[in-house]
Order: C-alpha cells, then sequence, then structure tokens
C-alpha cells in the first residue's frame, strides 16, 4: 500500500526539481494531445521550445519578442508571488493591470502633444497608482469587512474590463482614428513611447522594472522584517498574530504591492508593445502571471526563469500556430497543464513516499 | 416591459447559477473549496454544445455536458484529496485547464445552432391566465434545477448520507476517527460540484444564448461561487441568489436594449459590482456559517 508521510520540512531537492518534471509531463501529455489533433507531436514541441531562439530564419525575429512577453509576466507574477506567500489570493492581477494602463494612458493623452521629459515617468507614476488603487479595493474590504479577496479581486476584472472598453470606444478614443475605437497611438509620439532600449532585444522599460521587481523581492523576502513578516504570516498565521505582525497592514502590503506592479505592466505595455489603448490589448498576461508565479515556486529568481519559459511557450505557440496550424486555445490549455502537473508533483516537496503492508489493526 | 416576459427570462438567465451553485454548495458542505467552477462550466457550455449538435439531441448534451464536468472536477479531486495540492491554486489551474480545453474543442463548433430544448407546455398549470406564461411554459431544465434545490436540501437535513456529508466538512478529523471515508466523500461531492456545473454551462450554450463563443460563459462561475456565499451555505439561499442575480442581468440587459442614456459599460459591469456589494453586506454582517474544514487539506496521519 501506497502511504504519505509528511516531511519535516519540504525537500529542497524537489522543490527544485519538481518544475522540471512538471515542464517534462507537460511536454508528453502535450505531445499526446499534438498527436490527437493530427500533427506531429515532436515537430510541435521542437517548434514551441526550440525554433523561436534558434531557428535560422525566424529566430531573429522570435528573439527579441522573448523579453516583450516575458517582462509584463514576471512583473505580475512578482508581485502575485509575494501576496501568495502570505496567504493572500489576489487573482484580479489582470484587472489591476488594464487599470495601471488605462490611468497611466489618460494621464498621458491629457497632456498631449506635451513633449516633455517628465511625461514619461509621471505616466509610469500614475499607472503604478491605477493598479494600486484597484488593488488596494479587496484590500480594504478584507480589512475592514472580511470579504473575501479572491472573489472580489476576480470581480473587478470584469468591471475593469467594462472601463476598459468604455475607454478605447470614447474617452480615450483617438480624435484622429476615424471613429474607429482605441486611442492615439503612443509609438508616434517619441517623448512617451516606451521604445527598445538597446536595439534587437526586446528590452524596453518594463523589462528592465521587472528585473528590478525580481532583486527588490529577493531582498524583501530574504532579508527584510516585512518579508519575514509576510512568509510569517502564511505559514503560520496563529504565531503571526502572536509576535504582533498586524493582519490587515500584511493584506494592505500585499495587495498594494502586486496592484501596483500589474499596474506598471499594463502601463509598459500599453505605451511599448501594445503601442495604444484598445479594447483587447491585455491578452490575459494577469492570469498567466498565477502559473508563473507558482512555477517559479514563489521565489523570486525561479519567477524569473519560470517567466521567460512562459514568454517561449507563448511566441512558441504563434509560431507552431503559424507553421503547423495549431490551434491557438492549443497553448493556453498547455499552460494550464502546466500548473496542474506542477501542483501535482508538488507531493513529493512536502510527502515522502512509502511503500508498506497494510498493518493489522 | 411586461412582467410575464420579464419573469420568465429571470428563470432563465438564473438556472445557469443556480445549478453550478447549488453544485460547488454541496462540494463545499463536504469542506472542499473548488474554484474551478468556471472552468467546468464553460467544458460543460462547449460538451454540451457538441454533444447536441452532433447527436441532434439536446438532452443528451445535457448528459454528456454533465459527465464531462464530473470528469475533469475528478482530476481537481486526485490532485486535492490524494495528492493534497492546494485547493485554491488547483481550482485555479482548473479553470485556466478549462478555458484551454473549451477553446479547442469549441473552435470547429462556432458558428452552428444547437436543436433547441422544447419548452414543455404542463397542462392545465399551463394555461393558467398570467402565471402559466411566467412559470410553467419553461424548459425542463428550469424544473429540474429547480428540483434539485428541494432535493439536495432535504438530502443535507434528512438523509445519513447527508449527514455524514456534512460532518466530513465541518471537521474531517472527527468524521475520519469515527470511520468515515473522508477522501470518497469528498470524491464524490468534487463529481457531483463538477455535474452541476457542466450542466449550467451547457444551459447556457444550449438554451440561454444558444450558440458556442469562446468564453461565453464570462465569470459566471465566479459568480455561483459569490452566491454560495451569499447563502450562507443553505439551498434555498442559493436559489434566492442566483435569482436575484439573474434579475440584475435581465435589467441590465433590457436596459440596454431600451437605449437608455446611462453607458452600456456600466450596465454591464453592474452585476459584477452588485455581487461585490452583496458580498460586502454578508461579510459585514458577520454571519458566516462556512464549514469548518472548508479549504484545509486532510492528510490521515497514520
Amino acid at each position: 500500500m501506497i502511504r504519505l508521510e509528511r516531511r519535516l520540512e519540504p525537500s529542497r531537492l524537489w522543490t527544485v526539481l519538481t518544475p522540471l518534471l512538471a515542464v517534462a509531463l507537460t511536454m508528453l501529455a502535450g505531445g499526446l494531445m499534438f498527436a490527437l489533433l493530427g500533427k506531429p507531436p515532436l515537430e510541435a514541441i521542437r517548434t514551441i521550445f526550440w525554433d523561436p531562439l534558434f531557428h535560422p530564419q525566424f529566430a531573429s525575429y522570435s528573439r527579441p519578442q522573448l523579453l516583450v512577453k516575458a517582462g509584463p509576466l514576471i512583473l505580475i507574477a512578482i508581485g502575485l508571488s509575494v501576496g501568495f506567500r502570505a496567504g493572500i489570493w489576489n487573482i484580479g492581477a489582470e484587472g489591476q493591470y488594464i487599470m495601471g494602463a488605462v490611468c497611466g494612458a489618460a494621464v498621458g493623452l491629457a497632456f498631449y502633444p506635451s513633449d516633455s521629459a517628465l511625461l514619461f515617468p509621471l505616466m509610469v507614476v500614475a499607472g503604478g497608482l491605477g493598479g494600486w488603487a484597484w488593488a488596494m479595493i479587496p484590500a480594504l474590504l478584507k480589512t475592514r469587512f472580511g470579504t473575501n479577496e479572491i472573489l472580489v479581486s476576480l470581480m473587478l476584472v470584469y468591471v475593469a474590463q467594462n472601463i476598459l472598453a468604455s475607454a478605447s470606444s470614447s474617452w480615450l478614443r483617438s480624435p484622429e482614428g476615424m471613429g474607429f475605437p482605441g486611442s492615439r497611438n503612443f509609438k508616434q509620439w517619441p517623448a512617451v513611447h516606451n521604445a527598445e532600449l538597446l536595439p534587437e532585444t526586446g528590452m524596453h522599460w518594463g523589462v528592465v522594472a521587472a528585473l528590478i521587481a525580481v532583486i527588490a523581492a529577493y531582498v524583501l523576502l530574504a532579508r527584510h522584517i516585512q518579508g519575514f513578516n509576510i512568509r510569517l504570516t502564511g505559514e503560520a498565521p496563529r504565531a503571526a498574530r502572536f509576535a504582533g505582525v498586524s493582519p490587515a497592514r500584511i493584506i494592505v502590503l500585499c495587495l498594494g504591492i502586486s496592484g501596483t506592479l500589474a499596474g506598471l505592466a499594463g502601463l509598459f505595455e500599453v505605451t511599448g508593445p501594445a503601442g495604444q489603448v484598445t479594447i483587447d490589448f491585455n491578452s490575459g498576461y494577469g492570469f498567466t502571471a498565477i502559473i508563473v508565479a507558482f512555477l517559479g515556486r514563489l521565489h523570486p529568481v525561479g519567477i524569473l526563469l519560470a517567466g521567460l519559459l512562459m514568454a517561449l511557450t507563448y511566441i512558441g505557440g504563434e509560431l507552431a500556430q503559424l507553421m503547423l496550424g495549431l490551434p491557438g486555445a492549443s497553448i493556453q490549455l498547455f499552460q494550464g497543464m502546466l500548473l496542474f502537473f506542477l501542483l501535482a508533483t508538488d507531493v513529493f516537496t512536502n510527502y515522502r513516499i512509502r511503500l508498506s503492508r497494510r498493518e493489522v489493526a | 416591459m411586461d412582467p410575464v416576459l420579464l419573469v420568465a427570462s429571470i428563470m432563465v438567465s438564473a438556472t445557469p447559477i443556480l445549478l453550478a451553485a447549488l453544485g460547488e454548495m454541496v462540494v463545499e458542505k463536504a469542506g472542499v473549496l473548488n474554484l474551478g467552477v468556471e472552468g467546468m462550466m464553460i467544458t460543460g457550455a462547449v460538451m454540451g454544445f457538441a454533444v447536441a449538435v452532433g447527436s441532434g439531441s439536446p438532452l443528451l448534451g445535457f448528459a454528456g455536458a454533465a459527465l464531462a464536468g464530473a470528469v475533469l472536477s475528478l482530476s481537481f479531486g486526485l490532485l486535492t484529496q490524494y495528492l493534497l495540492s492546494n485547493q485554491v491554486a488547483t481550482g485555479l489551474g482548473l479553470t485556466l485547464v478549462g478555458l484551454g480545453l473549451s477553446a479547442l474543442i469549441g473552435s470547429s463548433f462556432e458558428g452552428l445552432r444547437a436543436p433547441s430544448l422544447p419548452k414543455l407546455d404542463l397542462p392545465l398549470l399551463g394555461d393558467l391566465p398570467v402565471l402559466g406564461p411566467m412559470l410553467f411554459r419553461h424548459d425542463i431544465m428550469v424544473y429540474v434545477s429547480l428540483a434539485l434545490v428541494g432535493a439536495v436540501w432535504a438530502f443535507l437535513k434528512f438523509t445519513r448520507a447527508g449527514l455524514i456529508l456534512r460532518a466530513v466538512g465541518e471537521n474531517h478529523d472527527s468524521a475520519h476517527a469515527l470511520g468515515y471515508r473522508v477522501v470518497h466523500v469528498r470524491l464524490a461531492a468534487i463529481a457531483f460540484g463538477g455535474a452541476c456545473a457542466g450542466l449550467g454551462g451547457a444551459y447556457v450554450s444550449l438554451v440561454r444564448v444558444p450558440q458556442w463563443t469562446e468564453g461565453m460563459t464570462a465569470g459566471a462561475g465566479w459568480i455561483a461561487l459569490a452566491i454560495v456565499v451569499f447563502a450562507s451555505w443553505r439551498a434555498f439561499g442559493v436559489l434566492l441568489g442566483a435569482y436575484l442575480f439573474g434579475g440584475v442581468s435581465v435589467l441590465q440587459l433590457n436596459l440596454q436594449a431600451a437605449g437608455t442614456t446611462v453607458p452600456v459599460e456600466l450596465l454591464s459591469m453592474s452585476p459584477y459590482l452588485i455581487t461585490i456589494i452583496v458580498l460586502v453586506i454578508i461579510s459585514a454582517r458577520g454571519v458566516h456559517g462556512a464549514p469548518g474544514s472548508l479549504g484545509r487539506p486532510f492528510h490521515a496521519a497514520a
């Protein structure tokens, strides 16, 4: 009979091994799925994981895309991981991301066509504040009334999507857009365009912010007292209270961090790769970042790697769509499976598997 | 607008959420928090649609949807009950998997029409002057969902199995000590919840819309989760919550159609805003009634 025995401490070895095992299992299951769809499995896997980086023809285009896609994912996931460490489940990052983009863009567009060098920093601040404010709604409702933050933050995604729809079709719509929805294009406004910093790398300010966030989160969680309080609240809420850690402050802090980072990601996206506020600029990064956070074991360095891997699946998925006619949704399923396999294999981190004969009671 | 038609359309619009919320309530009563309702609903929606189009029978479609929801929910059951994964994360994963899976299956069904589910014209009752067209000329799933409310209520309140299920949800260690199979009870509850969510999803794609479009459940599964909290884990509370919510969504759609000066976006976000407000009121009142072991993993230390 198979028995699980709880480890006294999570296994360090398995903490590192489970994401790799999960990726391998996802490749297997994904290959099976591709075979069922009538596509050559090995070729599909190669197109997703190898070709974006090393294909002689496409790699020069797709390699920079890696950072473009990984930037927002890492930025959002870092914020989420801080909350998840404390047992605070902000799953509405998508909404905070949208609100950051809308607020930042609105502030910028209010000064059109200024070419002040201060405008872009101002927009960045507005974007962060927009995401922060959107996250404060579930935070304050939780601290004040004990309302479930999972449901509130998620409901607010749908509210934010409607605000985005209204922004792109009426109050932020470009007056020169011939009546089409969508704001002015930031790419044609050099003062605020979040352009590539180094040519051919895909590196823009959002990627820089993501790298800073990784380092800051590492310092916060490993070296700072607030980081200790966050981890303590997540692992032993009662002990945290006895130690004088205020749960309300942790909630406001964690949701504030994740909201701000998601808002920043939205602003960098809308002024950079997306270029304008449109009804569907948001492409679901806020939800994929949840997978990134878990795949990175809620650890900043892990999230950095997981974000790059997840960005690879996005680009590889597009490539596979183009070259093999793979349905776009299959890559979404692929990413979902990755999270599932990770959660499944995580049992090895916390438990030991023991084989034993059934004892006679 | 005609009040008869209004009530009738509220009943139709509330049925998917009622089914999903009822299933989730039983799951939570067993002490499991499955946040994957949205994923199971959308999978039910696409499978129900596919089976109904393929077989030409909407009832077979509903059966297929229930089966698909149950199978998908059992993957959540396997992970949370045997591999002891975190229920919140696994539920989210289930939603992501369900959204991807449904988009993949559904891509070949876009633009098709499903065979329609006939309206029952109940003899005598259906001929009543006002009440007839209001209450007694719906399709069978509306009545199934209402019957299910009564059945779940009676099951939890009066049967031995219901008592065991509640015991497992309130305190799994005590239930285990008494010799009940905690994991088996929970798996059964999870499968029931999945089947209900599948039915609810199929009702959206086969009756309410009736078409398949990607992401068509649009957060209904999350609203079902909110309704369980609103109902304080009581079957008739779920009924009330689902019908209130159905009322709000029908009203806002009618206002949109009537072309009021209120912006369309404000109207379409109103159901979500009202859900938040209701959640706040419920939590501020402080009456919770959540099962004691809700969301906690069970590991029988040998």
